[in-house]
């Protein structure tokens, strides 16, 4: 059994909240108490049922204003799958939380309300999700039950999105009709639309191969931490404990650590009281070399063979997630995996209006703009591109004065 | 290129080792908060797998109501000796005895609140600027949207409104001087996967979480367990019963499940079918819908 992370997009009136609810409700995922407190609140559906939507909206700031103002994450699983999703809200002014919930989902769920079709969010979610790289959508028509659930709405729809899709070159896009509240092919397929002929949701989400394992040739672990017991019987004990970001290493595979360029050769693999022949993707290790080279944290092992870009000055797209606005005359710190170093935005390319998703020059770039920079480190970065390897092709910058995270990168190239 | 299994359990192990080394390469001085439940127990596992055969590079912290099951301190410093790594222990009944807090009064009165007074105190004492916890984010609706490195400021207060945006797996745990982070490595696991965990890790704990007779008296529906450090009074009519304890808190406000569970598969097959939340077991969530989030804000665990 392995692990399904996705999230949902829509607004605060597409029922996204209330789509999860039933996900969680319809998998026997909601307990007891937490039904009896359901039971006890005030809210209620026209009908008098249960509003789901209550199950995600955490906190009373969201209840007074009703509306979900934060990433949720909740838990359920099936006898096939653990699933952990990442509820985001619509709204315009929180582009940075839904960048923040789809930055580590491997699908993406998006809502269209069926009476309203293909609006503004729809491309402005789109789009995010296209520029985050996630590679697998479920596009859910939703409030099927509020059109009579006439395939003919149900299609137009779907035509005007593969438009969409097209231009943003999204590429595993599927379509569901739903009714979220009426629970319409959520986790059963639904008798009031038998011109559907696919799956439901729950049971596309069970299947969906999302190759959570990545298996590309880029074997990577920044080095979190260097174990060094320095007893007397572990005097020369010298292990790099890290996270393998992606590819696999194996015993006796050539290395170049970044970014001294030293070669050596793995000599040995830990994980705790085992002793793998090989480290893969995802799995946190420890790496013995074979020779005595100079490692510490912030530092990259590498496959020899397949070497990551290295650039002071990269092209990035930006997603800026602070109140004050990005300041290109100041010096930034730039975190990468385990290496932190200053940087500067040398340069705005441009913006992109995600409603129409036409660029733009700019000079500014505020709370929940996007769009394409020069970043310019103090020290080289070993990365990859944000396509090729997602794990070794984001950073994040972050203000000193504050200390908050400002800023969430995806490198496109380095430049010459 | 060679196959290999890497499961749900796996995988979130991976990223809690991945989380700690963070926090050790990340801080000055860490601490791992350390109260003798599950959820710890399974984070000192957890630290063994990322730091060994090199020692922790954290103490582990106590913070003590002085409400203890006897057990659970029976573990704890067993396991002390076992793992070999320093523990500091803050005393709640010390703040009570400078005067820095208020034992509560009546039939409920619990401990449990006056705790955060303590950890904050610890914390200023030996200057923590980053205290991993075992919370997790199924417990609650509070939890459930909180960052796995959660800012604190000087008052130890959480704002939900002014959280850092968390992207990929890169962690930021830049704080001022006074702030400290709250780390949370199992933020992504169930309470579920945690028992599957242990399971699979053959990890011993404290004999409460099997099932065992014990007196109890009935309280706001729930069994608790007859002790010197619950107000009783003539109405309160004591038993005794086969329970064990889903959490491990003070005292006064864990709650018994009935329960002839005594292996680690019957706990198992009993959280799977059980129809009660693990927190349903907490007197302290009940108080209100938004009890965990105004203890959160307050600096709470």
């Amino acid at each position: 059994m392995n692990i399904l992370k996705f999230f949902t997009a829509g607004s605060v009136d597409d029922g996204k909240s209330t789509l999860i609810g039933r996900l969680l409700y319809d998998t026997d995922s909601i307990l007891a108490d937490q039904l009896e407190a359901l039971q006890n609140s005030n809210r209620k559906n026209d009908d008098g049922t249960i509003d789901l939507a209550i199950l995600t909206d955490g906190l009373r700031a969201e209840r007074e204003q009703g509306i979900t103002i934060d990433v949720a994450y909740k838990y359920f699983q099936t006898d096939k799958r653990k699933f952990i999703i990442a509820d985001t809200p619509g709204h315009i002014q929180y582009t940075r939380n839904m960048v923040t919930g789809a930055s580590t989902a491997n699908l993406a769920i998006i809502l269209i309300d069926a009476r309203n079709g293909v609006v503004e969010q729809t491309i402005r979610h789109s789009y995010l999700v296209s520029l985050l790289g996630i590679k697998h959508i479920v596009v859910c028509i939703n409030k099927m039950d509020m059109v009579d659930y006439s395939q003919d709405v149900y299609s137009s729809i779907i035509e005007k999105y593969k438009v969409l899709a097209q231009q943003l070159k999204l590429v595993d896009v599927n379509y569901i009709p739903v009714s979220a509240l009426k629970g319409d092919n959520i986790v059963q397929n639904s008798e009031r639309m038998d011109w559907y002929e696919g799956e439901s949701l729950l049971h596309f989400l069970e299947k969906v191969d999302t190759d959570n394992l990545d298996k590309s040739q880029l074997a990577r672990m920044p080095v979190q931490w260097v174990i060094r017991p320095q007893t007397e019987e572990l005097h020369d004990y010298r292990g790099y404990a890290g996270r393998v970001l992606s590819g696999t290493f194996n015993l006796n595979d050539k290395v170049t650590v970044l970014p001294s360029g030293a070669s050596s050769t793995i000599e040995k693999i830990e994980f705790f009281d085992q002793i793998p022949d090989a480290a893969h993707a995802g799995q946190s290790v420890t790496i013995h070399l074979k020779d005595d080279v100079d490692i510490s944290r912030g530092d990259t092992i590498v496959n020899a063979s397949a070497l990551p870009q290295e650039s002071k000055l990269i092209e990035a797209d930006l997603c800026w997630m602070d109140g004050r606005a990005l300041d290109t005359s100041i010096t930034y710190l730039i975190q990468h995996n385990s290496k932190v170093t200053k940087c500067k935005i040398s340069e705005i390319l441009h913006k992109v209006d995600i409603n129409t998703l036409e660029k733009h020059p700019a000079d500014e770039f505020k709370l929940n703009d996007i769009g394409k920079v020069i970043v310019k480190t103090a020290d080289a970065l070993a990365f990859d591109l944000y396509d090729d390897n997602r794990a070794n092709g984001s950073a994040i910058l972050v203000d000193s004065r504050t200390n908050l995270t400002v800023g969430a990168l995806m490198f496109r190239a380095a430049v010459e | 290129m060679s196959t290999y299994n890497f499961d749900y359990l796996d995988e979130l192990e991976a990223e809690a080792i991945h989380i700690l080394r963070e926090v050790a390469g990340q801080f000055e001085k860490p601490a791992l908060l350390f109260s003798g439940g599950k959820d710890s127990i399974t984070l000192v596992r957890l630290a063994e797998k990322a730091f060994r055969p090199g020692k922790f590079p954290f103490p582990l912290v106590h913070i003590d109501t002085g409400h203890n099951f006897q057990e659970t301190i029976d573990y704890r410093d067993k396991m002390i000796e076992r793992i070999g790594e320093k523990l500091i222990i803050g005393s709640v009944q010390e703040s009570i005895d400078q005067g820095k807090v208020v034992e509560q009064k009546g039939k409920n009165a619990s401990r449990n609140a006056l705790q955060t007074v303590t950890l904050l105190d610890t914390i200023a004492k030996y200057e923590f600027d980053a205290c991993i916890g075992g919370a997790r984010r199924d417990e609650e609706k509070a939890r459930a949207k909180e960052r796995i490195f959660s800012v604190r400021d000087e008052f130890g207060q959480w704002d939900p409104k002014r959280q850092r945006p968390e992207l990929w797996n890169i962690y930021n745990g830049k704080i001022h001087k006074g702030e400290n982070v709250r780390v949370f490595p199992i933020s992504n696991w169930t309470e579920l996967d945690v028992w599957n965990y242990i399971r699979r890790e053959n990890i011993e704990l404290p004999s409460i979480y099997f099932s065992h007779e014990r007196e109890v008296i009935t309280r706001n529906g729930q069994l608790m367990a007859a002790s010197p450090f619950l107000n009783m009074d003539n109405e309160d009519v004591v038993f005794r019963k086969q329970v064990r304890f889903r959490t491990v808190g003070d005292m006064s406000c864990t709650a018994a499940v009935e329960s002839e569970a005594i292996l680690i598969d019957d706990i198992i097959t009993e959280i799977s079918s059980s129809k009660i939340s693990e927190r349903g077991a907490r007197m302290d969530d009940k108080v209100s819908e938004a009890a965990m989030e105004d203890r959160k804000k307050g600096g709470y665990f």
